[in-house]
């Protein structure tokens, strides 16, 4: 028995009119390719840009991760700028290879590089030639300006650089998919949250698969304890000698559709087939997920997995009186407000005010009547305009949510005002579930449909009461 | 409490019931009963009366997993909200010490929360035991001059119904009487305006659904003396013996309360409701009726046809998202009949109502409202819900809490209309809020992905119309290769 999607009328795109971006929605490509980076084992991503650049982004991450993050920095002077950065790389690249000895230093531009005219790739061979010790030391250039885009797109760019330049072919490296039966790579986009992965993984493993995960931020950043006291590169996340082995991967599994390029390099480079998913939130788009992973195996759906299903629609159930018909304002990159208001539509609430950063294909899946190119400005309007008594975004929306007066759920990047935003899992039958809960008792929290107390001019008041009765 | 005087509450000459069988009300069965014991309708009948302390005298199971989960609301004090209990110990019990404590905890309520009065309900355990809460009571009164009300209604005394009764009639002989009514406010009567006393008896202002209802009946100068007990101060219980005519809303439960004050007092009273715009309007009337003035009659007719219009318009786009829907109707304490009507109101077709706790007369005005063989339940157990459910091929529940995981586990929409609602249906305006609840079960999204069986699950086991039918899925899990796969495969997203 299939079940009809939410609505399908794809949402007028409303394009960004006014000049100014009043409380930003918008995280730069920059930021998501370093994220990119940052998923992956004895990284260290360096930005090719000023040196603030990189401290703005690595309190941006410090606060939602709660974690240390290493990054480092071209740190560009007027001379450089001026110019030329070319030594500055050479430089930085060096300096962080002697220093450091990661396995991959992820190399993203920024709008002050791109703007100056770097030819990062010339950059790069220039540090091979100069210095061939570090041959062994991987890295991935990639052309992230912070004027084009977000965070998911560079996110995307980082992981299609890395691929590109990372994953053999097939050809060259005598990989042949299926080779390792049980192994599958996943593809996780920078919607999914370290909770997310962390039961993606596990959701493989109930069917015996191997997940090669790229990037695993759930390795990386998942705010474990380690050994060391202290590393200057990533602990944890995507192997790059596993990586090799992409192409061995009986398959792919795509979770966002902001991954189509790197997800074409992956399959092109391969030829492992793969397998794309929006978003896994919502029985319909797990229902896809777990029938895909039971073929993928070729074994049976654990029991375990059933039930968790069966909860799920129970907690439908329960959630649909209060989500029933309720108005929700999201602000988010694509692929998080197509997930989330295909599960508020779902469900029978209404997105009555979607605010994306950027334009994106992906926005044609969103389940609201309009989408605006904007900011947590446009938001705070169309909110209070629309009559939203929920609003979802990034912890930023807590000003806007004060001054329309209606609770804010912390969606999205970033979420530095409380703990553990970057671990809740949303994904799953089981994330849907705890997020359906959330949501409902956000609304039930709202005290709506409740009759204001009237009080009576004839009632035989207390002394005392009498005063506040109604004229 | 004496058997006979347990007998005697029974014998209700003023409910239908006493025509057919001596008991009056049904007998409860061992092993397939539901509902409550005769403490549970004593305390559910008086907790809404807000500034006073209700002490359950007893063990920790009566007051522990029944205080605070009514719907219903006050306009200023919350001491009702608050649950009080001697919660008896093994030694209280053994030992005899129930009534030192019983006296110690009515000081303990009085000095810490200086109630306006303090209500003492008896449970099973002091009650076999042979604790005299009536002494104890009379003692604390003498010294703390404070009324100390005993509601002797141990949970073997019989059933919810019967605790309503005993509530009632505790109230009638105790307390109504005690006090005279404030005059009436200056400056709000004046010529051609008179203000008349009225009770409502049985109304619980659940969800502060009265507050829809009351600004109409100050606009018509209808004074509430008291409602037993949604919103009620002691005061105002104490003066209900001044009303010029009593209404009993909902259920029966409190009828002897009306015909108590009607023999005590004289004070004529009849039954309505305030669901749906027929039954609102005609409660309006029958005050004006009963109280026969001849300026508040013409005063009423004219506030109906106002609110008659303007509710007419403001629910017209609603019937026409209604209009054919089909509600299966189990209520519990709430008149059937009241909320048939507020449903046709809403231009929907009901399919059969409970009938268990109506009386000839009510089944009479269900005739009325849904035809001659219009079906009624008179067993509303889960299993024949659900049954009937389908049989008439209904399109969503309408019933009291209890029943809503029934239907919701059978994935059935449902509308919640008991006590414990958090949604006020009352008045005209409750129509709205009706409407918009039956929308939001009836129009939401969820029912085809609750009903559906997982992907994996056999298609043997798949129902074969789908409509409402739980899908167990298979225990042990099918292998997947031998099943003919959705395509989830996508070439590019492009």
């Amino acid at each position: 028995m299939s079940t009809p999607g939410p609505r399908i009328r794809p949402p007028e795109i409303v394009k960004r009119e006014k000049a100014l971006a009043v409380s930003p929605l918008k995280a730069s490509s920059t930021l998501g390719a370093t994220l990119a980076f940052l998923g992956m084992d004895r990284s260290l991503p360096m930005l090719h840009g000023s040196q603030g650049c990189t401290a703005f982004g690595k309190i941006f991450f410090i606060q939602h991760f709660r974690e240390p993050m290493p990054m480092q920095t071209t740190a560009l002077d007027q001379v450089s700028t001026i110019m030329g950065s070319d030594d500055a790389v050479v430089e930085g690249l060096a300096t962080i290879a002697a220093k450091h000895a990661p396995a991959l230093i992820g190399l993203p531009t920024t709008g002050l590089t791109e703007t100056q005219g770097t030819d990062i790739e010339r950059a790069l061979a220039m540090f091979r030639t100069q210095h061939p010790e570090y041959d062994h030391i991987a890295v991935v250039p990639v052309s992230t300006p912070d004027y084009a885009g977000s965070l998911e797109s560079g996110f995307n760019a980082a992981l299609e650089a890395i691929i590109e330049r990372l994953v053999p072919t097939a050809n060259a490296a005598g990989t042949r998919p299926g080779r390792r039966q049980r192994q599958v790579n996943l593809l996780a986009g920078a919607h999914l949250t370290v909770g997310d992965i962390e039961h993606i993984k596990d959701l493989l493993e109930r069917f015996r698969l191997r997940p090669l995960v790229l990037p695993d931020l759930s390795d990386s950043l998942d705010g474990h304890l380690a050994d060391t006291d202290f590393s200057a590169v990533t602990i944890g996340g995507t192997r790059l000698d596993e990586l090799r082995h992409a192409g061995d991967s009986v398959a792919t599994l795509v979770i966002g559709s902001s991954l189509a390029g790197a997800a074409d390099a992956l399959a092109r480079r391969t030829g492992v087939p793969d397998y794309r998913f929006a978003h896994l939130m919502g029985i319909e788009a797990m229902d896809g997920f777990i029938t895909t992973l039971a073929e993928i195996s070729a074994e049976p759906v654990p029991g375990r997995i059933t039930r968790q299903r069966s909860q799920l629609q129970d907690a439908m159930l329960d959630a649909h009186f209060a989500l029933g018909q309720a108005r929700f304002a999201v602000a988010a990159d694509a692929d998080l407000l197509a997930a989330i208001t295909q599960l508020l539509a779902g469900m029978g609430a209404e997105t009555v005010a979607a605010v994306a950063p950027t334009n994106s294909p992906t926005l044609q899946q969103v389940a609201a009547r309009a989408v605006k190119i904007g900011d947590l400005e446009d938001l705070e309007q169309a909110a209070r305009a629309n009559g939203a008594e929920v609003l979802i975004t990034n912890s930023h929306g807590l000003h806007s949510a004060e001054r329309l007066g209606i609770p804010l759920l912390r969606a999205g990047f970033p979420q530095f005002d409380l703990v553990g935003g970057c671990q809740r899992q949303w994904a799953g039958y089981s994330g849907t579930r705890a997020t359906l809960f959330e949501l409902a008792n956000i609304v039930l929290g709202l005290g709506k449909g409740e009759i204001q107390a009237y009080r009576s001019t004839l009632k035989q008041w207390p002394a005392g009461e009498r005063g506040s009765a109604a004229a | 409490m004496k058997q006979k005087d347990i007998a005697a509450l029974f014998d209700e000459p003023a409910c239908e019931h006493n025509n057919k069988q001596k008991s009056g009300c049904a007998k409860s069965k061992p092993g397939a009963t539901a509902g409550g014991c005769a403490f549970d309708g004593a305390q559910i009948a008086l907790l809404p009366i807000v500034d006073v302390a209700h002490i359950v005298h007893g063990s920790i199971a009566c007051a522990g997993s029944a205080w605070d989960n009514r719907g219903t609301r006050s306009t200023g004090p919350t001491l009702f909200k608050l649950g009080m209990t001697t919660d008896l110990t093994e030694q209280d019990v053994i030992m005899g010490r129930g009534e030192k404590r019983l006296f110690h905890g009515i000081k303990q309520a009085i000095e810490t929360y200086e109630p306006a009065a303090v209500f003492v309900y008896n449970t099973c355990v002091p009650a076999l035991i042979g604790d005299d809460v009536e002494a104890v009571c009379k003692a604390a009164a003498a010294r703390w001059d404070r009324p100390v009300i005993p509601v002797d209604a141990a949970g073997f005394y019989g059933t919810k119904n019967l605790g309503n009764r005993i509530a009632g009639e505790t109230m009638v002989k105790h307390v109504c009487g005690s006090c005279d009514p404030d005059p009436v406010p200056a400056g709000i009567e004046r010529d051609g305006f008179k203000v008349h006393d009225i009770n409502l008896i049985g109304e619980y202002n659940i969800a502060g659904e009265l507050w829809h209802v009351l600004p109409l009946l100050d606009e018509l100068g209808l004074r509430v003396l008291c409602t037993l007990s949604g919103d009620a101060r002691f005061r105002e219980v104490q003066t209900m013996h001044r009303s010029r005519a009593n209404m009993m809303v909902c259920s029966k439960a409190m009828i002897n309360v009306a015909r108590l004050l009607e023999e005590s007092y004289g004070t004529p009273w009849f039954e309505g409701s305030f669901y749906g715009v027929a039954d609102m309007s005609q409660a309006l009337r029958n005050f004006a009726l009963l109280i026969d003035d001849a300026d508040l009659t013409r005063r009423t007719e004219a506030l109906i046809a106002r609110e008659e219009s303007r509710i007419e318009v403001a629910l017209a786009p609603w019937r026409e998202r209604l209009a054919g829907k089909r509600a299966l109707l189990y209520t519990g304490g709430v008149k059937s009949w009241s909320i048939v009507s507020a449903l046709q109101d809403l231009g929907m077709t009901v399919v059969a109502t409970g009938t268990k706790k109506s009386t000839e007369d009510d089944k009479a005005r269900i005739r009325e409202l849904m035809g001659e063989d219009a079906p009624m339940i008179e067993d509303g157990n889960p299993r024949a819900l659900l049954d009937l459910h389908r049989r008439y091929d209904a399109d969503v529940m309408i019933a009291g809490g209890r029943n809503m995981y029934t239907a919701l586990k059978a994935r059935i929409p449902f509308l919640d209309i008991n006590q414990e609602r958090k949604l006020g249906y009352a008045g005209y305006d409750g129509m709205l809020d009706l409407a918009r609840q039956l929308c939001v079960t009836l129009e939401s999204p969820i029912w085809s992905a609750v009903r559906s069986a997982p992907p994996w699950a056999a298609r043997a086991a798949a129902p074969a119309d789908g409509a409402g039918v739980p899908v167990a899925a298979p225990s042990s899990p099918v292998r997947f290769a031998e099943q003919k796969l959705a395509a989830t495969k996508v070439a590019s997203c492009a």
